[in-house]
């Protein structure tokens, strides 16, 4: 008797749904056989037999949501002696990873350990916020999909903003951020680029110098490196060589920092290295919101605006206000939750575990301030000098490395601003200094993680 | 694929005849060419005055195709090349002045004195500058192109880099783009022969630029670039493919640069005789000068009276240079970003 279990389709899949059966109780199947269809939230994928055998039994029905991965799914009497339907290979079905460069037998356990699903809860201490319009409707949506929706709305309104990039059109994006944006804009403004960032960034810069206002994704951030000299020397330097003559109304975005198993050139986080430059904008937004409301404010920004988003984040859902108008100021923090003892500054993914931290520390009588940062540069630090003015103590967080990095830049602010406010030396946690390893412990290791901010929060606050 | 290559002798090949063009046009080529001569001399002049700084590269010798390629030009089309730009800013109408203040650094000069030698810009000339990253012009003018195409204007996008810029790979990037979306563009490659001391056979294993579309399928055409009228005839002809929706075309302009690279390269990777040879037989200005006389365009007295239109005008400018003071310093901080509604 052999389990045939829920495959992971990519590095940050846990669960799915199961579509539909191919086959019924008493079928015979052989290797290679289409037994199921399975839907993630990017992408139906067919699952292939690995073993031989008879079925025995269907433990899910079809269109069951939610089926974990290696939870058992069917039962499959006699044949060989290998025990689970695996992913098929990423070449006969692209769509398993999402990332064409990730190929590979998809890695099963996406380590979305510190468990933001509770994060994403609003934590108990959390301030009113200001920026929802009164009485407006909340509606749960991933961050994927605000994203597409500021995107969407973005076009709708303004005829010159259009998408550009790898798979952005006939697949739906590569991490299906620009689902259905062909099929409703056409082709002329969702442009399906060949592998090609130097060559297709620079072609943004020239049409953003033009006057239209182009959307750049890059699959993730980490072959922008390809392109980087166009984003700094092309984009960010131009109205300002130009004595104010030439704009560069351009955003770049996609995927920023660590996803799960996708080793050191796949993981990094370049939010200090783009905000390292005058003329550039840098957004790391956390929550599906602030995604909406910050990518529609990066489109309408005559700047060139560097916009990080986290593949980790991409499937989490969160409220957001309805209608066209959320639109958020970029350069402006978020006090996500209030407390009197310490101060903690995170952005994008990390915003999740620093909540997770002060929800922690609470049980601890520390009561944590969780400041967002949103927006890398300009960098609020009104918010966060206040902040420290009020609790005296101060933790970073970044999941980049520490050096010359983001968190070097915010204890820079609070020194200079509020020096005399401090008790205690800030403390910075980050990525360890080296490049992400691929071994799951090593890799846990190496990020940030709740504990680490519990450890580094009750650290400044001189508790053990 | 590569079109039949044009005969590239130095003689009077073009199919233009003076009497199609006319005298007075004819006359506006020498003297716009002649603009940029006088104006590249004293910009080295300047230069060894310690009035401009740091890097400089002057287009003497190469003035025939900023010229040819200029006069074939619609409004709205648009220009880009990289920092041997000079010539281009004058092709295109800027103001000799602000382009010379530029230079020096002055709150006159056309990017206030922010930009200088090889990031200027003229939003009105459609002068996309003025960059000075080898090879960045070819995605920033595609990128033109391809706003053309998106706004179905007819407007061309004519992207200027050199000879050792054809070797960057985002040049290879762009041609695949353009030929893949039938972008307009036509890209202008001015072949002077080095890259700044490694010559062309030193660096490039097929030499022949006007070849390199054409894994692309991209036209290309050789073009005597000493040649005003060559000049023009064959731009005259890419610009007609690109805006008819043929997509991008080649123009490989063979050219020879008389100074070194810039102002402090002593170039001593080629002879005196070498350079000599090209001024003697091959220079652009005399060339059309001799054949204006000759064919009774115009008299000695003519060409004299635009001698010194131009030599006026680039003493005016470089007064000026001198003279416009240099930017606030209120300035340091403005024009970083747009200041923006929300």
């Amino acid at each position: 008797m052999t389990d045939i279990l829920m495959p992971a389709l990519s590095p940050t899949m846990e669960e799915g749904t199961l579509a539909k059966w191919h086959v019924k109780v008493g079928d015979t199947v052989a290797s290679g056989d289409v037994i199921a269809e399975i839907e993630t939230d990017k992408a139906t994928m067919e699952v292939e037999a690995v073993d031989e055998g008879v079925i025995e039994e269907l433990l899910v029905e079809a269109g069951a949501e939610g089926v974990k991965v290696n939870a058992p799914i069917a039962r499959l009497s006699g044949g060989a002696a290998a025990t689970k339907a695996e992913s098929p290979q990423a070449p006969e079905a692209p769509e398993a990873s999402g990332d064409p460069e990730k190929k590979g037998p998809a890695e099963a356990k996406a380590e979305q350990s510190e468990g933001e699903g509770p994060a994403a809860v609003r934590p108990a201490k959390a301030p009113t916020d200001p920026e929802i319009p009164a009485g407006a409707k909340l509606v749960k949506t991933t961050v994927r999909d605000a994203l597409r929706d500021a995107m969407a709305e973005e076009m709708r309104r303004d005829e010159t903003v259009f998408l550009m990039g790898e798979e952005v059109g006939q697949y739906q994006g590569a991490y299906k951020v620009s689902r259905g944006l062909l099929e409703e804009f056409g082709e002329r403004r969702v442009i399906d680029t060949p592998i090609t960032e130097h060559g297709f960034a620079g072609l943004g810069v020239g049409a953003a110098m033009a006057g239209l206002k182009p959307i750049v994704e890059f699959m993730t951030w980490n072959f922008a490196m390809q392109a980087i000299d166009h984003i700094i020397n092309s984009a960010a330097k131009t109205h300002y060589m130009s004595g104010g003559q030439i704009t560069t109304p351009v955003v770049f975005r996609g995927p920023n920092g660590a996803a799960a198993r996708v080793a050191a050139q796949h993981s990094q986080d370049f939010a200090a290295w783009y905000a390292h430059v005058p003329g550039l904008k840098v957004v790391a937004p956390y929550d599906a919101a602030d995604a909406k409301g910050l990518l529609k404010a990066a489109i309408r920004d005559p700047n060139p605006v560097v916009f990080l988003e986290h593949e980790m984040l991409y499937g989490q859902e969160f409220d957001v206000p309805e209608g066209e108008d959320y639109v958020l100021p970029i350069g402006v923090a978020k006090v996500r939750r209030t407390g009197a003892d310490v101060t903690i500054t995170a952005y994008s993914r990390m915003v999740g575990l620093a909540l997770k931290a002060a929800e922690e520390l609470a049980a601890e009588g520390i009561e944590a301030e969780v400041v967002d940062l949103r927006t890398i540069r300009p960098l609020d630090h009104d918010t966060v000098v206040e902040s420290v003015r009020k609790t005296h103590r101060l933790v970073t967080v970044e999941e980049g490395w520490g050096p010359m990095g983001v968190g070097a830049e915010v204890i820079a602010r609070v020194i200079e601003h509020a020096f005399d406010y401090l008790d205690a030396p800030p403390a910075r946690v980050c990525q360890e200094d080296v490049p992400l390893p691929y071994a799951a412990n090593l890799e846990a290791a190496s990020l940030p993680s709740v504990e680490k901010i519990v450890k580094a929060a009750k650290a400044v606050c001189y508790r053990s | 694929m590569a079109r039949a290559k044009q005969a590239a002798k130095a003689g009077d090949s073009s199919a233009e005849t003076v009497e199609s063009l006319g005298k007075d046009r004819l006359l506006g080529f020498y003297r716009d060419m002649l603009l940029i001569r006088r104006f590249e001399e004293r910009a080295g002049q300047l230069y060894g005055m310690g009035l401009i700084g740091g890097f400089c590269h002057l287009y003497i010798g190469q003035e025939a195709i900023a010229v040819g390629v200029q006069s074939i030009q619609e409004k709205g089309d648009q220009v880009i090349t990289a920092y041997r730009d000079h010539g281009h800013m004058l092709a295109c109408g800027m103001d000799p002045k602000e382009v010379m203040a530029e230079l020096t650094g002055r709150a006159g000069g056309s990017s206030k004195g922010k930009g200088g030698s090889m990031h200027m810009f003229s939003r009105e000339a459609e002068f996309y500058g003025g960059h000075g990253i080898v090879g960045a012009p070819a995605p920033l003018g595609t990128g033109l192109a391809l706003a053309n195409r998106y706004r179905e204007n007819g407007k061309v996008a004519f992207t200027y880099f050199g000879d050792g810029a054809a070797n960057q790979g985002q040049v290879y990037e762009s041609f695949n783009m353009a030929a893949l979306w039938k972008l307009p563009v036509v890209y202008v490659i001015e072949n002077n022969q080095y890259a700044m001391g490694t010559s062309l056979e030193r660096s490039s294993s097929e030499t022949h630029m006007y070849k390199r579309g054409a894994s692309f399928r991209i036209p290309g055409e050789e073009v005597d670039g000493m040649d005003v009228l060559a000049v023009r005839d064959a731009a005259k002809r890419a610009a007609a493919h690109a805006r008819n929706g043929d997509g991008p075309f080649i123009l490989e302009m063979k050219t020879y640069r008389y100074r070194g690279h810039s102002m402090s390269d002593p170039a001593k990777y080629r002879t005196r005789e070498e350079v000599d040879e090209v001024r003697k037989t091959r220079d652009p200005i005399e060339h059309l000068r001799e054949r204006l006389e000759r064919e009774g365009v115009a008299d000695d007295a003519a060409l004299k009276a635009i001698d010194a239109e131009v030599k006026r005008i680039v003493a005016d400018a470089a007064e000026f240079a001198r003279t416009s003071p240099e930017p606030d310093l209120s300035e340091l901080y403005t024009e970083v970003y747009v200041e923006a509604p929300q």
